[in-house]
């Protein structure tokens, strides 16, 4: 076994293991952790495999930002974990075909793949030299230059979507004072307040 | 000896040799921070600091070490053991971990990667982690909301810290940190560095690695006048030493971005006198002089003035200067002023 190998059962072992654990784990906290073991075990692969741009990405954008809101929620949530496990076998007698349904699935997915003759040259035509282009620019190239359209077609996407949900959470509420704060920092303070001079025994 | 060093068993314990010096560098560097931190703090508000412990209190730091590991762990009921142990490992070994590919001088780097700036910047994005367990694991009202700010507090800074990054690597056309300071290599000593077209982000980096570090003015997370400490309340002894120290290598492995990033890393100021690892410790003190002179003078923020700042100020700046910088380089505005890449570098 060469130092490769076991460096990639160093992260393969891992992944698994916490792959089972995200399920079977009783503590969904404890889950949301497990599955960040997962992402790095994942991102640690990605290293072996060369694409050390992609770990890389793997590590900031999952790990370091989705798995925190993740976790952002499921800290939040007020759940009763004893009942939660009771009622596990309430709903095994229907869960449990249809995993195996899912699972049969896969597997005669995996044994049908066929790959048309055409798509090892096509991949082959766009792929750069991994020797002679270091891989983020090989995936810049590859984006910005070859696919541009498609990448921009796919932000707009996105935007569309963000712009989706933040109107869908958007509530203008006329009962609640905001600050401006513009206003505030250009208020001025004559106009704001007053000095009086109080005699002693008249007041105002 | 040549033969044994390019084995296996040479290289791993070549690596080991290495990783051992950068971490005793962090360390030893860590107890005077510390002690430095102290001292600044004092004399800008004319108390003299720590001054019994060794000369002028330079051991201060060490006793307090002592103190803090020969304590009791005082482990509150209802926490969750595993993670509320993991929360103070991990915040300690991210902030050292970034250091394996800081280089110090030509040369001198633990793993001198590609894309070495991602690495940095995912090992200080995965630091919020050590705070949310500690918070959540603690199960107690003032650590949860302190775990609550801190994440949202990192999140907000880390996407104009990025942006700021990102400006420099289209400048050098690279993520190497050993090229982004070869980049800044000009017969003009510190005007060739990058502090001078990046000028603006300079501010915005310091402004914002000072909110992701969790310092004051932004160390919200631990405001002891709202939250007593934070997300820190239920740890003591060792476990609490871990975080300190974790915050505090954190604060410095931001000194070196400083320096590596905007004013030329390990390249002399002055035209003529020699480069070396001298000048990168010189800038990163300096930086962290800069850090303790803020947590002196400035106030503390408010949380809802903090996320404005991060995302209304901060974020659109950052964002509007990245595509500056990418015009700029692609027309070679000055030529290469600020694209480093065209004049051959």
């Amino acid at each position: 076994m060469t130092i490769a190998d076991l460096a990639f059962y160093c992260f393969a072992v891992p992944a698994v293991f916490a792959a089972l654990m995200v399920v079977i784990s009783r503590n969904m906290v404890h889950s949301v952790l497990w599955l960040i073991l997962v992402f790095l075990s994942s991102a640690g692969m990605f290293v072996l495999l060369g694409a050390e741009f992609v770990a890389m990405l793997l590590v900031i954008v999952y790990v370091g930002a989705v798995a925190v809101l993740f976790l952002f929620v499921v800290m939040m949530l007020d759940v009763d974990f004893a009942a939660l496990k009771g009622q596990v076998s309430r709903y095994m007698p229907l869960a449990a075909p249809m995993g195996l349904v899912i699972l049969l699935q896969l597997s005669m997915g995996v044994g049908a793949w066929v790959q048309a003759d055409a798509a090892p040259g096509l991949r082959q035509s766009v792929t750069p030299d991994p020797i002679q282009v270091e891989n983020t620019r090989a995936l810049g190239l590859l984006i910005y230059d070859k696919y541009l359209y498609l990448f921009q077609a796919a932000g707009l996407i996105l935007l569309v979507a963000m712009v989706g949900a933040i109107l869908l959470t958007l509530r203008d509420r006329k009962d609640v004072k905001r600050q401006n704060v513009l206003a505030q920092m250009w208020r001025d303070p004559a106009k704001a307040m007053e000095l009086k001079d109080v005699k002693p025994g008249q007041g105002l | 000896m040549d033969d044994f060093m390019n084995s296996g068993a040479g290289t791993v314990l070549l690596i080991a040799a290495q990783g051992l010096l950068v971490i005793g560098f962090v360390m030893i560097s860590l107890l005077f921070l510390v002690y430095g931190d102290r001292k600044i703090w004092a004399a800008v508000q004319l108390r003299r600091g720590p001054n019994v412990v060794g000369v002028f209190g330079l051991l201060q730091t060490v006793a307090d070490a002592a103190k803090y590991i020969f304590k009791e762990v005082v482990i509150p009921a209802g926490v969750d053991r595993p993670v509320f142990f993991l929360a103070p490992l991990i915040s300690f070994v991210l902030a050292v971990l970034a250091w394996a590919v800081i280089p110090f001088s030509p040369g001198w780097v633990l793993s001198d990667i590609n894309v070495a700036i991602l690495f940095v910047f995912a090992a200080s994005s995965l630091e919020v982690y050590g705070v949310i367990m500690g918070g959540w694991a603690s199960n107690s009202k003032y650590p949860f909301l302190g775990s609550l700010r801190s994440a949202a507090q990192m999140i907000s800074y880390e996407v104009s810290l990025g942006l700021i990054i990102i400006g420099i690597i289209i400048s050098t056309g690279s993520m190497n940190l050993t090229h982004i300071v070869e980049a800044q290599d000009g017969s003009f000593g510190l005007l060739n560095w990058y502090w001078l077209p990046h000028l603006p982000m300079v501010a915005l980096f310091f402004i914002s690695a000072l909110a992701e570090t969790n310092r004051p003015p932004f160390d919200l997370p631990e405001a002891e006048s709202e939250l007593v400490a934070g997300f820190q309340v239920e740890y003591s002894s060792t476990p609490f030493l871990l975080f300190m120290a974790g915050e505090y290598i954190a604060i410095f492995l931001m000194c070196a971005l400083m320096s590596l990033l905007f004013f030329g890393g390990w390249l002399s100021p002055i035209p003529g006198l020699p480069d070396g690892a001298f000048w990168m410790v010189l800038k990163m003190a300096f930086f962290f002089f800069l850090f303790a002179m803020v947590k002196a003078i400035v106030p503390r923020y408010r949380y809802d003035q903090l996320m404005r700042i991060g995302w209304k100020v901060f974020l659109p700046l950052s964002l509007a200067w990245v595509v500056l910088v990418a015009f700029l380089a692609k027309f070679e505005v000055f030529g290469g002023f600020w694209a480093r890449w065209a004049m051959g570098g």
